[in-house]
């Protein structure tokens, strides 16, 4: 256990308090004291930050469950660093907007900040784990309480139809993305992310390197609101804002494009790689960034915003991850610089979509609308509002003198180098960036002018608007003075961080030692990026001018096909067809499951011993039998067939705990007290549970039934006790293995435990045992529950 | 119950063990009720079983949760020697912590289902 463990694990330990923090200090608004934890953990993250020279990385390993080769280990490197200071930060400053957002008196803030810390548990997690299934699972945890935050209003409709969706979509994606872990680890025999660079040669060689690939790439595009799974996003705007500027824009959505760079040393300089990333990127750019326009709700035009800007840092890294193929190793640096602009773009994105959820959603406080058709000529109300959104907007349209200048300027660089270096109908790619950045220019001018300039329709809003307050103003004054301090100085941080973090995702292409220093320059010259940026400006604007002619034309695409209808159709076939086959099996007849369960027995365990060759009968070397077994035995099968012919349940129930006091007997003689012992007090319970139970029952009633039923009754229960005698004959004919018995003989020397059965229970096995008393408990609670149920249900009628 | 509770921690060395001991008490309590009614025995035995069962868990868990702390796997279970003043030279082993994680479980669940089926009307 290291501090750097501690670390992720803070926010999980801080959870149990915060409703004690919430019930016993309610005066105090919890956000305060929730704040405490990502300034903490920020501050110590920054301890980590490289002034001088870069980051040494840092591994640290706890086994967790080593024979599957699962560990709790951590690798700190820029990447992970920078995505820790971006979850940190962010996450203060969020915690600190929330605390003037979310009203203490009318919101569930225990929960809410509940979920939070979790969440804020699981980015952590999932971006600084090397182990595969670590990182899974806290990568799922994510998902989880991403649907938590998303479902907090959940009294609307709306918000539990985004959070399924959310979840639906990314916990499909992660299931798949697992699926691609595992081939990895069959291929190679790891989950260590740094092992599996090590041997990426020989992982590649592995015939399902390919489909791995695809499988992971889905998770990284669900989870990244990537076309076409970007359909979650935009309903996942019904969180409260707070959680939309943190986890919808500056953190979660990024942990897709986090993997993507991860993995990159194991997958780049395939092509498939190249072309499957770039693609959906910039698909995705376009898609987002066409519709953002014709949103009329200001957050809805954020989320396409951010789905079109993730999937530009997406395509940045398709291309970047061709420096790693061999074809091109002479212009490897030139795709390097694509991937430093994907990761400075990831950092501005983060910065200004931060700063401009939190303003949308002060706008939506402060007048009670999203709205653009009723917001409007809000300058003089709120300039300071307003100042900060259009610091922001402009530096997401590309403009100087805002830091997504730089970035965008250096994704045109990008996209040009792909067309210039590489053939075929590469040359598309800048056209199609090109366009995309029109129409962002365009929905940033939007969002800044529709609402802050034009006509004041004072009757349109709710609330009387006027300048927010300044605690809720601090948060975005923060970050939107970062947007403008990156592009004065953006050297602060291209040598410490992005250096490294270009050199660590493309190891591979700085190996012979090569020269490659970062130096960001804000004018770059009169070059083809600076004429496509002013064309940019004057195209942009004429758009924005005849907005109202232009939005016409989404009009005319048809909605039927959408894919969002796509999802809400399937969403109830599913449930259709579900409840088809449901109805098929469910009849409502014990007797019916029972069978089914018997059947499958037959069917499954009769048929593999036939098929394998299992059966083999050998009594040669067994011990005689003496009389007395005889005598029990014979009681047995006599209690047994009574029991077929007996109409009491009475002595049915009898009879069965003669069968099952004799078996513990049988325990006895053969020396096994533990067992006997057991089996009696089990017996003894159970028989005290069926008395109970069948003093509710109607009388057995047995002429109902008819030939057919009874027939195939028999036939089932000759099939499973011919069945298991087999097994039990033939287990006992085969010596195959040497027994395992032979190790639980040290019990004592290694567990301290003179009992072995005891000492195989609750040391060696612990894990069963552990996991059997959790079902156990589930399954008393399932029975209280009904029964409980059952008489609410009785007094309400 | 005094039996059972003997069971419990004879498990270490001897037949017995936290299930079986849950069980012996669950009998032990099950005969109480057959002795008695529902009410009677609920103001002897104030405790409230699915709590029982839930801490059980939690115990069970937590001793195995334990574990990280001293940088060994999960579940790993560990014991050691002491010398107390009456007993003698004493082995406490974490297992037996674990094994009461389950004796707690099975108790509770078991008379939660006793109780909650025989408390059902028709």
């Amino acid at each position: 256990m290291t501090l750097l463990h501690i670390a992720i694990l803070i926010p999980f330990f801080s959870v149990p308090f915060i409703p004690l923090l919430y019930k016993f200090l309610h005066r105090i608004h919890t956000g305060w004291f929730v704040m405490l934890i990502p300034l903490m953990l920020l501050i110590y993250f920054a301890g980590y930050y490289p002034i001088h020279q870069p980051l040494e990385p840092v591994i640290q390993s706890v086994p967790w469950i080593p024979t599957l080769k699962v560990h709790f280990s951590l690798y700190m490197d820029s990447l992970s660093l920078l995505f820790a200071l971006l979850i940190t930060g962010i996450g203060t400053l969020v915690v600190l907007y929330s605390i003037f957002y979310m009203s203490k008196d009318r919101e569930k803030l225990n929960f809410f900040y509940a979920y939070l810390m979790l969440f804020m548990g699981a980015m952590l997690g999932s971006v600084l784990s090397d182990n595969l299934i670590v990182l899974y699972a806290f990568w799922e945890l994510t998902s989880v309480s991403s649907f938590l935050l998303i479902a907090f209003w959940f009294h609307r409709k709306r918000s539990r139809y985004g959070a399924q969706k959310a979840m639906f979509i990314t916990m499909t994606g992660g299931f798949s993305m697992l699926l691609g872990f595992i081939i990895l680890y069959v291929a190679s025999g790891t989950f260590s992310i740094r092992e599996l660079i090590a041997m990426s040669d020989q992982v590649s060689q592995h015939s399902l390197f390919i489909p791995a690939m695809f499988f992971i790439l889905i998770g990284a595009f669900t989870k990244s609101a990537q076309f076409p799974f970007h359909i979650w996003l935009p309903d996942a705007m019904e969180a409260p804002t707070p959680v939309s500027a943190y986890l919808h824009s500056a953190t979660m959505v990024k942990s897709g494009v986090y993997l993507v760079a991860r993995l990159t040393p194991i997958f780049g300089g395939h092509l498939e790689w190249f072309w499957t990333i770039t693609i959906v990127g910039l698909i995705t750019l376009f898609i987002g960034s066409s519709l953002a326009i014709k949103q009329s709700d200001l957050k809805a035009l954020l989320a396409y915003s951010t789905i079109s800007q993730i999937g530009l840092i997406m395509s940045l890294l398709g291309i970047g991850s061709m420096a790693l193929n061999s074809n091109y190793s002479e212009s490897s640096l030139m795709f390097a610089g694509a991937a430093l602009a994907g990761i400075f773009h990831l950092i501005n994105h983060s910065i200004f979509k931060g700063c401009l959820f939190m303003m949308i959603g002060i706008l939506d406080h402060e007048t009670g609308t999203r709205d653009i058709r009723r917001l409007g000529g809000l300058m003089h109300l709120m300039p300071i509002s307003f100042t900060l959104t259009m610091i922001g907007a402009f530096s997401m349209a590309g403009l100087p003198p805002f830091s997504g200048f730089i970035s965008k300027e250096m994704f045109f660089t990008g996209v040009l180098t792909a067309s210039r270096s590489m053939d075929s109908w590469v040359v598309f790619i800048p056209i199609i960036a090109w366009i995309a950045s029109i129409f962002t220019f365009v929905y940033c001018m939007i969002l800044i002018f529709k609402a802050f300039t034009g006509p004041y329709q004072p009757k349109q809003l709710e609330r009387k608007p006027h300048e927010a307050p300044l605690g809720m103003l601090i948060s975005p004054m923060i970050l939107a003075a970062l947007v403008i301090t990156l592009f004065f100085f953006p050297n602060l941080i291209a040598t410490s961080l992005l250096e490294p973090i270009v050199k660590e995702i493309l190891p591979q292409a700085f190996a012979n030692g090569e020269e490659w220093h970062v130096h960001i320059s804000v004018w770059h010259g009169f070059n083809t990026e600076l004429l496509m940026t002013i064309g940019i400006v004057v195209i942009g604007s004429l758009l924005y001018i005849y907005l109202t002619k232009f939005r016409n034309i989404y009009d005319s695409i048809p909605l039927k096909f959408s894919l969002n209808k796509v999802y809400d159709r399937g969403l109830i076939e599913m449930e259709r067809i579900a409840g088809l086959i449901t109805k098929f099996y469910m009849t409502g007849s014990t007797t019916h499951y029972l069978s089914y369960l018997f059947v499958f027995v037959i069917v499954m365990v009769g048929g593999s011993l036939i098929f394998q060759d299992a059966i083999y009968l050998d009594f040669s070397d067994n011990s005689p039998i003496e009389l007395y077994e005889y005598m029990l035995g014979f009681t047995m099968v006599a209690a047994a067939i009574y029991m077929l012919f007996t109409k009491s349940r009475l002595i049915s129930i009898i009879a069965v705990s003669v069968i099952g006091y004799i078996v513990s007997l049988f325990f006895v003689i053969f020396r096994a007290p533990d067992l006997a012992l057991t089996q009696l007090v089990v017996e003894t319970i159970s028989t005290a549970l069926f008395l109970l139970c069948f003093y509710f029952l109607p009388k057995v009633n047995k002429y109902v039934t008819n030939v057919r039923f009874r027939i195939s009754n028999a036939i089932i229960a000759i099939g499973v006790g011919l069945t298991l005698t087999v097994i039990g004959l033939s287990a006992q004919g085969h010596h195959l293995f040497e027994p395992i018995s032979d190790y639980y003989k040290d019990s004592y020397k290694l567990a301290g435990a003179k009992n072995m059965v005891n000492a195989i229970l609750v040391d060696f096995r612990a894990f069963d045992t552990m996991l059997e008393i959790v079902v156990l408990f589930v399954a008393g609670l399932g029975i209280y529950t009904l029964i409980k149920l059952r008489h609410a249900r009785r007094k309400e009628h | 119950m005094t039996f059972s509770i003997y069971i419990l921690f004879a498990g270490h060395h001897n037949p017995g063990g936290g299930f079986i001991g849950g069980l012996i008490t669950a009998s032990a309590l099950v005969l109480l009720y057959i002795a008695f009614d529902l009410q009677s025995v609920r103001d002897i035995i104030p405790v409230d079983f699915k709590q029982l069962a839930a801490a059980g868990v939690i115990v069970a868990v937590l001793t195995g949760t334990a574990s990280f702390i001293f940088d060994v796997p999960f579940l790993t279970q560990t014991f050691t020697y002491v010398e107390l003043p009456i007993l003698g030279k004493t082995e406490l082993a974490t297992a037996v912590i674990f094994d009461l994680g389950v004796y707690m479980t099975v108790v509770g669940t078991t008379m939660t289902i006793i109780t909650s089926i025989s408390e059902d009307e028709k």
